[in-house]
């Protein structure tokens, strides 16, 4: 029963936010709706009881990327900034939101079609211990490639991203 | 007991919020915020399928981990492009942007 609450809390309180996060037009006020958004979901997850994916999101996400954002907004938009964007034209807005409610309902549709057998699960969290041997072990159901991969990933990411933004000297 | 379908909704919602706002604005840093939203439908997706459905295997949680590694890496290079974008043409909008080399 408590779940049940705490999930429709969550439901709504994801869904309010990303709808401010597209509807408004400052721009600062779309990244906290982000980021509001983006705790939500990490609530879902504590809810699921995946701490450590809870974690991981609030670190990663709020603690990263948001400000990653803040910065880029601070560094680019200034005209966003100061309310000067125009506003959506009605056009534009009614083609995206048939798309948007178009897609909908042929996903609504398709998952009223198929049956889900929901298991009954007990309440108990991925031990850490399981995580962390499956993230660095090589077996089977283990995971050492693909973390590799990500740190490699990472590092092409961080050059290049200092190579696109770095200042080009005149040659 | 939540059933499935119903995180199946919420991150169907999501997802075409995101839609909507990626082809509704026109600004690049608001778009590259309507990809998150769309990536975090998408992680919501997997956590559940993994949690309600297979509740075995931990495949969906660590897909959802690697998700979110991409995503960061994702956006610092959207931003440092989106950067070098408008010390090029002066704005951030996506409209500005004709060509991309001049």
């Amino acid at each position: 029963m408590a779940n049940i609450v705490m999930f429709i809390i969550l439901a709504v309180f994801i869904i309010v936010s990303a709808l401010m996060c597209v509807a408004t037009t400052r721009i600062v006020r779309a990244a906290t709706f982000m980021l509001f958004v983006l705790l939500g979901v990490a609530g879902i997850y504590f809810l699921l009881d995946y701490t450590f994916l809870g974690a991981a999101q609030i670190a990663v996400y709020a603690g990263g990327v948001t400000m990653v954002f803040v910065f880029a907004i601070q560094l680019v938009s200034k005209r966003a900034l100061q309310g000067l964007e125009k506003r959506v034209k009605l056009g534009t807005m009614a083609v995206g939101a048939l798309c948007a409610l178009a897609g909908l309902a042929v996903v609504s549709l398709i998952l009223l079609k198929a049956g889900f057998y929901t298991q009954e699960i007990a309440n108990v969290e991925v031990p850490m211990k399981e995580i962390g041997t499956a993230l660095v072990g090589s077996g089977k159901y283990q995971y050492v490639l693909p973390f590799e991969f990500i740190s490699v990933f990472l590092l092409a990411c961080i050059i290049g991203g200092l190579v696109v933004a770095r200042k080009e000297e005149e040659a | 007991m939540i059933p499935v379908e119903c995180y199946f909704a919420l991150s169907a919602i999501l997802f075409f919020i995101g839609v909507y706002g990626f082809t509704t604005r026109r600004n690049l840093i608001a778009m590259l915020i309507s990809v998150e939203l769309i990536l975090n439908a998408v992680d919501i997706n997997f956590a559940a399928i993994n949690r309600l459905l297979y509740p075995n295997g931990n495949e969906g949680m660590f897909m959802t981990l690697f998700v979110i590694g991409v995503a960061a890496a994702e956006s610092a290079v959207a931003i440092s492009i989106i950067i070098n974008v408008y010390r090029k043409f002066k704005s951030d909008s996506v409209d500005a942007i004709k060509n991309l080399k001049r």
